[in-house]
């Protein structure tokens, strides 16, 4: 476990554990730790890939290196604490193609492979949030089979409506919010990944397990 | 007690000191770009440093109050006020701010502050999401705002000592600390000036000025960072990450700029220049007790003269 500083008022606590879902697991249990018991003058905890991020107020912490050693005595009980918790598994329904899904044809053609071997392909994977952030909700996922891995477009659409989903060279994800993005659009879904009005906005926590499920147009419709 | 927007000027936003508690859900901080000039005028009305006020950007609003009131205006100088003081308006009175002077960014507070609803921890406004502030978005023309009805007024001829705020200027020398990739870059940040482009904003304030070539070519993890954060993209050109950055970003982290200079920057127009300088975290550290202590003074000395 190292201990890096970003800028004068955050920390980041890399454990140094695989991308993996034990490796994720221990990540989150450490942000769990430091929630709980936060240390004095702790304003927020990101778990992100396989590390922690502590941000701070430095006008409340009584030093820096007293706030580095409270850390890492947490980490330590961390590290010997049950693991053993479930993932949750989340399901997206995913519309592909069409209009929400524009890009599925170019995607199918690169990988010299039908727009349903794509689809197949897709929604047949387990994927794992390493960590939300980007955008707000945003879920970096890994797990993308590589025989769909796509290079990002080579200019990026103005407008990407929210929901979705798409690749973007070895990711996938789905966007949570419209913004403009230079992913392959693949499919939409009609849930919302992030909702400022949800006690817990993002849909998705970093350690989550998520498939991707096919529905069909009028699905799609019925469920919003 | 209302507020009209007459007119809304070019992007004034409700802000406060940001959202805390939600970058795990990938919600940026947001809040003030200038957090001082915010904590600073909410103190001269009497509020909490972190009561919302707000934020004009390079062009001010004018405005109506439909009742006697205390305000304070801070940041760049948008005429109508004097800065950095508490100043009575009267019921019906009309205020018309103008183009800045001096700075990018003014700070307008109105005792008891405004009041708009709390989302995720926050009243600030995150455009991009449509969350906080007035209905999510930047003030119309047309507007209507609310703050507390409060009969707050200073007893005293009373000023600011100016000393305690950032040295503001055009051209100013930020302080900065090493990121975690500034030993991959030939050259450093600190040898020459950097200009602000046009296409700055909340986000990041993008400057041009020398290439900053990274030796190594790896594609990092992407990674968590945070308002003051220098990143360079391949085309060598730095980002100073600003209040609405995203919280995770994917471009190598040559420097963090120091909290109390962040300001500094967040005053910055466009072709305007800075240059940087490199500080240890120890000092950057001690500026912000340093800071907090004149905060604390300044509140103290204010209650006095409060009524």
């Amino acid at each position: 476990m190292t201990l890096t500083p970003l800028g004068d008022s955050a920390v980041v606590v890399a454990l140094g554990s695989g991308l993996d879902e034990t490796g994720l697991r221990r990540v989150r249990a450490l942000a769990e730790a430091l929630e709980r018991d936060r240390p004095v003058g702790v304003v927020d905890v990101v778990p992100a890939f396989a590390s922690v991020t502590v941000f701070y107020d430095f006008a409340q912490v009584g030093g820096y290196e007293r706030l580095c050693r409270e850390i890492a005595t947490r980490a330590e009980r961390v590290a010997t604490a049950d693991l053993s918790g479930a993932a949750r598994v989340v399901e997206i329904p995913v519309c592909y193609g069409g209009e929400g899904g524009a890009d599925l044809a170019d995607v199918a053609a690169q990988a010299g492979l039908s727009s349903e071997d794509v689809v197949a392909l897709h929604a047949g994977s387990a994927y794992l949030v390493q960590a939300i952030g980007f955008a707000p909700g945003f879920a970096y996922l890994g797990g993308l089979p590589a025989k769909i891995h796509t290079p990002r477009r080579p200019t990026p659409r103005t407008v990407v409506p929210a929901g979705t989903v798409g690749i973007g060279g070895a990711q996938t994800g789905v966007y949570p919010l419209m913004t403009p993005g230079g992913w392959n659009l693949i499919g939409r879904t009609p849930l919302r990944l992030f909702d400022g009005g949800r006690h817990e906005p993002a849909l998705l926590r970093p350690g989550d397990r998520v498939t991707f499920r096919a529905i069909n147009a009028e699905e799609f419709a019925a469920w919003r | 007690m209302a507020i009209r927007v007459l007119r809304a000027g070019m992007l004034t936003t409700v802000q406060d000191l940001g959202r805390r508690g939600h970058r795990a859900a990938g919600v940026p901080l947001g809040g003030a770009m200038d957090a001082m000039a915010l904590r600073v005028v909410n103190l001269l009305v009497g509020n909490a440093e972190d009561a919302a006020a707000l934020e004009f950007t390079l062009t001010g609003p004018e405005l109506v109050f439909t009742a006697d009131t205390t305000i304070a205006m801070g940041g760049g100088d948008f005429g109508a006020v004097p800065r950095w003081q508490p100043v009575r308006v009267h019921a019906g009175e009309r205020v018309k701010f103008g183009a800045a002077r001096t700075g990018c960014r003014g700070y307008l507070a109105v005792a008891g502050g405004l009041d708009v609803p709390v989302v995720l921890g926050g009243r600030g406004t995150y455009l991009r999401a449509a969350l906080g502030g007035l209905e999510g978005r930047a003030l119309r023309d047309g507007d209507e705002l609310r703050a507390a009805a409060v009969s707050r007024q200073i007893v005293d001829r009373w000023h600011l000592d100016e000393r305690m705020l950032p040295s503001y200027s055009a051209e100013p020398t930020v302080r900065i600390v090493r990121g975690a990739q500034a030993g991959e870059f030939d050259g450093a940040l600190t040898t020459a000036g950097f200009k602000v482009t046009s296409k700055s904003d909340r986000m990041g304030m993008r400057l041009i000025g020398p290439e900053m070539a990274r030796r190594d070519a790896r594609e990092l993890v992407s990674a968590t960072v945070v308002p003051g954060t220098v990143q360079v993209p391949p085309d060598g050109q730095p980002i100073v990450l600003m209040a609405d950055a995203q919280t995770i970003g994917g471009y190598p982290q040559i420097a963090h700029v120091i909290s109390v200079d962040l300001p500094l920057v967040a005053q910055l127009k466009p072709g305007d220049t800075l240059r940087f300088r490199e500080v240890t975290l120890a000092a950057g550290q001690q500026l912000i007790l340093d800071r907090a202590r004149a905060l604390a003074l300044l509140q103290a000395g204010l209650v006095q003269k409060m009524r």
